[in-house]
């Protein structure tokens, strides 16, 4: 059996927040009398974690997806409950804990700004207690898996988002950590390099069994990197499970579109019992349901004479953005 | 910075307080009421500035700017403690601006022949070694200011607090036995002679207790120490990695 890698009871986080009118009276006020107030922005949220698994946190901004990937990689103390990440207590940062986990932020970056990204790996080597030896072998393996090579000698000032995107993925691994927590690590990024850094996560996992708990709003790196999703819907889970079933829940129809070799042949159709959506001359579009899609694909090959078929998905990120603010998913 | 040749040099050129003390000084014949020969007062003033270049700290700046701009978040969770970074940071600097402080000296020496000395090769090295402890002890203060960054954001506010104090009581501007009699016994109470005026004195020749010096420097260092390790963990745990 897996064993869980990371188990959240109970958890919460509040933040002390400071309001300020806008204008002189305002900023006068708030010099005076400065009115801060307590925000939960988790609340009471438990999940757990197997070895080897991608889970994908889905939210809208603010949700507290990236709160709570702080709190489960131990950069920020959690307000009340309890987290075991790889057996260890993230926020009390015992160096083996640290040595088997790694973080990265969207466009917040590590490598020394003004030297090639070379001298930070060898940094983070060093960090990370790996001989000259060992680290110019993982510098090497890694350069070749992201697909980088005379970058590594330009300082990074000096680098393309995506070269830069690569090289801190680089940094950040070059301890091979058995967990990533990756929040939104393609933003910015163009479509090829977007791809490319999902086929390399994908080859990442394959390879080390890692863990990656991952946040994005980019909805091809959650469909084609993660089975199971956690949805944050202002501080709570609202949904916990498997992706695919989530699409099929909130998309439970499929639209095909068939193209008849004549307008008898579409009329034969129209009349058979399909849910029709629309017909225009010899074309039908038709609303299956998912369960009985094979099924009902079999029917209308074998008894209709149709020139064409296609099938149309629903948009994914359209079904996402249900997902986003609602409060709860029963499945 | 090191990336960066001129801002080095730049950098070495601006920490030359000390020699517009040094003339202030022996324009106005200030020296004569402390007892203290003209030549004694320009090696003072020399020592000070090499002390001051060697030992000067900037780690509240660089803190609360990585702080602010949610940089230290990755530094946090790796195996080392962040203000390490910082530290080699410092030290890497001030090998690098050595050879401008030398020339710097070398021009002195041009405009004041006079004042030329070679120090003996053990006071030299004590003088080293006090004004690396000088050095630890600035670090560690401002380390001190730095992690309140966790609470108030702009911790460099309360850095500027202290700059006062460091610059008359440090004998940047003036050597601390220039201070009356009541006054000194206070000051020599404080941390702050041990950052300037202590190694200056000891590195020009001035009449210094070494081994009062040099323990004193070591007790306010392992008493710095421990509050900013008593500070940090609790401010890490306020800290709320904004910006990231």
């Amino acid at each position: 059996m897996v064993k869980n890698i990371i188990d959240v009871r109970n958890l919460s986080k509040s933040f002390d927040i400071s309001s300020k009118e806008p204008g002189l009276k305002g900023t006068i006020k708030h010099f005076f009398r400065r009115q801060t107030k307590s925000l939960k922005v988790i609340k009471d949220i438990s999940f757990e974690i197997k070895e080897g698994e991608i889970v994908g946190f889905l939210g809208a901004n603010g949700a507290g997806k990236t709160t709570i990937l702080k709190m489960l990689c131990g950069l920020i103390y959690p307000s009340e409950g309890s987290i075991l990440v790889s057996g260890y207590l993230p926020f009390r940062r015992k160096e083996n804990f640290l040595k088997n986990i790694t973080l990265i932020m969207g466009q917040k970056q590590q490598l020394i700004w003004d030297l090639p990204p070379i001298e930070s790996f060898y940094l983070n080597a060093s960090i990370y207690d790996l001989d000259k030896f060992e680290a110019k072998k993982r510098i090497k393996k890694l350069s070749e898996m992201l697909e980088i090579d005379e970058e590594l000698f330009i300082p990074v000032r000096k680098l393309s988002l995506g070269q830069r995107m690569k090289s801190e993925l680089l940094a950040a691994l070059i301890h091979e950590p058995n967990i990533l927590f990756l929040d939104e690590p393609t933003l910015g990024l163009d479509i090829n390099a977007q791809r490319n850094l999902r086929k390399f996560l994908q080859k990442y996992n394959k390879e080390t069994n890692a863990t990656i708990c991952l946040t994005s709003h980019y909805m091809k790196d959650i469909t084609s990197l993660c089975k199971r999703v956690i949805c944050v819907h202002e501080g709570e889970i609202s949904y916990d499970g498997k992706l695919d079933l989530l699409l099929k829940k909130l998309s439970p129809v499929k639209e095909i579109l068939v193209v008849c070799c004549s307008e008898k042949d579409a009329i034969k159709l129209e009349n058979s019992g399909f849910t029709v959506k629309n017909k225009i001359k010899n074309e039908i579009t038709i609303k299956i349901e998912n369960n009985s899609f094979t099924s009902s694909l079999k029917t209308i090959l074998n008894n209709f004479d149709i020139k064409d078929l296609y099938i149309n998905e629903p948009p994914v990120d359209e079904i996402i953005g249900k997902i986003l603010v609602k409060k709860s998913y029963d499945i | 910075m090191l990336e960066y040749r001129v801002e080095i040099a730049l950098w070495a050129i601006s920490g030359i307080i000390p020699f517009f003390m040094l003339n202030i000084w022996t324009n106005n014949s200030l020296n004569e009421s402390i007892n203290i020969s003209n030549i004694m007062l320009s090696r003072y003033f020399l020592c000070a500035f090499f002390v001051r270049q060697f030992s000067v700290v900037w780690v509240v700046f660089s803190f609360e700017e990585d702080s602010l701009l949610g940089k230290v978040s990755p530094y946090l969770i790796q195996p080392l403690n962040p203000f390490f970074r910082y530290f080699t940071q410092h030290i890497a600097e001030q090998i690098t601006r050595f050879p401008f402080a030398l020339i710097i000296a070398f021009f002195f020496f041009i405009f004041n022949p006079e004042s030329i000395w070679i120090p003996n090769l053990g006071v030299l090295f004590l003088s080293i070694i006090s004004t690396f402890l000088s050095f630890l002890i600035q670090f560690l203060i401002q380390s001190i200011v730095a992690c309140l960054c966790f609470w108030t954001e702009k911790a460099s506010s309360i850095e500027r607090l202290l700059f006062i104090p460091t610059l008359f009581l440090s004998g940047l501007l003036a050597p601390v036995a220039s201070f009356p009699e009541y006054v000194k016994s206070w000051i020599y109470l404080t941390p702050f002679p041990y950052l300037i005026d202590f190694p200056a004195n000891l590195l020009s020749g001035n009449k210094t207790n070494v081994f009062v010096g040099i323990s004193m420097q070591i007790l306010w260092i392992l008493l710095f120490f421990q509050v900013f390790r008593k500070i940090w963990s609790e401010g890490t745990k306020k800290y709320t990695a904004m910006g990231s």
